[in-house]
């Protein structure tokens, strides 16, 4: 084999990888929380079927599960300015993955809802429950409980998903790495560099996940 | 039969030397001679050589080529080359001249010579044409989209000011469409690049900013041709004092003809 492995260009290049690193992690951040708050508006609309809204969010669902995040995103970025909407690259990158996220959290969380046993609900009214209250501890909880692995898979997919935007610029760890390799030409250092580095934050964002999904949901579900 | 066999392929080997005729010293007699001037021309790299929807060339490159045929007061044969086997085909004489996008460097300087320039070629940062910006330091605050990788990166980064935001592009077309989009407020690319913008969209025409690296192009001449390269120096230095020159940058590049060239 006559390539020669030079970790050296890259290794020194770390700092702006990690910097990237660190953005794709904001990027995640702002996105599961928006992304996961608006799947779970669309399941409660899509399980109790609250017209006119379920028909818009099935819409809505439709469409973004059955087209690709890349065409998603240059809508966002290059098509809505000639709707008179301007947005910087970061926050088309943020709206695109809670759009993306929103859709396919909406669909895994109404599958939790319908879990469950409407039985719950009416015992929660009998026991003089507010309907907050019956709702938040009856319905939400346990049925994030019931999905919350697939869900913190799905939140995985659009981190590991937010590489794409950097085709729209955004300073993220692709687009660092894409850089870096732009200027010293070690296509293969670079990308091993930030496959690890991806590795690493998926792995840690799935421990993270599961603590809360340990601390905060399953022990509030029943 | 053996006698008249060999007589035969000396008759053959003979004309086939005579026809490889030793080369002149003038290869600008040989062409006045010929009544034919041999040009060789890009085809696939539009606005400078491609062939038109009536399978004819057509191009800046093509119209320099008839201006000198015309002047020479020849014909004018073209032949289609690429980047690869341009400089080889006038060497080797097939062509008298190449007129083909054809940027000086020292390593061609040894081998062919150049003429005088005939037409701009450069990369820049481009803006809209009433954005204020006639030097680096107007860059600040700014935000210029540009194809990560490209000469135009690599230039660009080495001489922005600080405060100038640089947005990289995974290709060509991602760094125009967010130009065009307003996502950046200027661009920094070749001029042919603008002229594809301004067919495409001609209501957002960049204007010329801040040049980052200048190439014009130049006719290529073989070594050891004073006369015709004099000739082609005559010829383009009268087409750029008639307007001829200038006629041709605008047609084929959509701008004047810098001062400079």
């Amino acid at each position: 084999m006559s390539y020669q492995f030079d970790f050296i260009p890259v290794v020194q290049n770390t700092d702006l990888l990690l910097r990237g690193a660190l953005f794709t992690l904001e990027l995640t951040a702002i996105g599961a929380v928006l992304g996961v708050g608006l799947g779970i508006v669309g399941a409660l609309v899509r399980a109790w079927n609250i017209r006119p809204f379920s028909a818009i969010f099935g819409v809505y669902v439709e469409l973004i599960r059955n087209t690709p995040f890349l065409v998603q995103l240059f809508f966002i970025f290059f098509g809505l300015p000639s709707l008179g909407v301007q947005i910087s690259e970061w926050q088309a990158a943020v709206l695109a993955m809670v759009i993306n996220l929103g859709a396919y959290s909406t669909e895994i969380i109404r599958a939790g809802i319908q879990a469950i046993p409407r039985g719950q609900l009416e015992a929660a009214a009998a026991l003089a429950m507010s309907r907050f209250e019956a709702f938040r501890h009856v319905v939400l909880l346990p049925a994030l409980g019931k999905v919350w692995p697939a869900l913190s898979s799905q939140i995985i997919i659009v981190m590991l998903g937010s590489a794409v935007c950097s085709q729209i610029a955004t300073e993220e760890l692709s687009f660092a790495a894409n850089f870096i390799q732009s200027r010293n030409f070690r296509a293969f250092e670079t990308y091993a560099l930030t496959t690890l580095l991806y590795l690493c934050m998926a792995l840690l964002i799935r421990q993270l996940l599961n603590w809360i999904g340990r601390r905060y949901i399953a022990r509030s579900s029943q | 039969m053996a006698q008249r066999y060999s007589a035969l392929l000396a008759l053959l080997f003979a004309s086939l030397m005579l026809s490889q005729a030793p080369a002149h010293a003038d290869g600008l007699e040989d062409v006045v001679k010929r009544g034919v001037l041999k040009v060789a021309v890009p085809q696939d790299f539009p606005p400078f050589g491609s062939v038109g929807p009536d399978m004819k060339p057509r191009g800046l490159d093509v119209d320099t080529a008839r201006l000198l045929a015309d002047q020479l007061k020849v014909k004018l044969e073209l032949t289609p080359v690429n980047s690869t086997n341009r400089i080889p085909f006038l060497t080797t004489g097939k062509v008298d001249l190449v007129i083909s996008s054809l940027g000086k460097n020292p390593e061609r300087e040894k081998v062919i010579d150049f003429s005088s320039a005939y037409a701009p070629f450069y990369l820049a940062v481009f803006g809209p044409p009433d954005a204020d910006i006639k030097g680096l330091d107007d860059l600040k605050g700014k935000t210029i989209s540009v194809t990560r990788g490209a000469i135009e990166d690599i230039e660009l980064s080495k001489v922005a000011p600080e405060g100038a935001t640089i947005k990289r592009f995974e290709d060509n077309n991602s760094t125009i469409a967010a130009y065009l989009a307003g996502q950046v407020d200027l661009i920094a690319s070749g001029n042919v690049v603008m002229v594809a913008i301004s067919e495409r969209n001609p209501k957002r025409v960049p204007a010329l900013k801040v040049k980052l690296k200048d190439s014009p192009v130049y006719v290529g001449v073989n070594k050891n041709e004073p006369a015709l390269l004099d000739k082609v120096n005559q010829i383009l230095a009268t087409a750029k004092t008639d307007g001829a020159l200038e006629k041709n940058a605008r047609t084929w590049l959509k701008e004047p003809l810098p001062a400079d060239l």
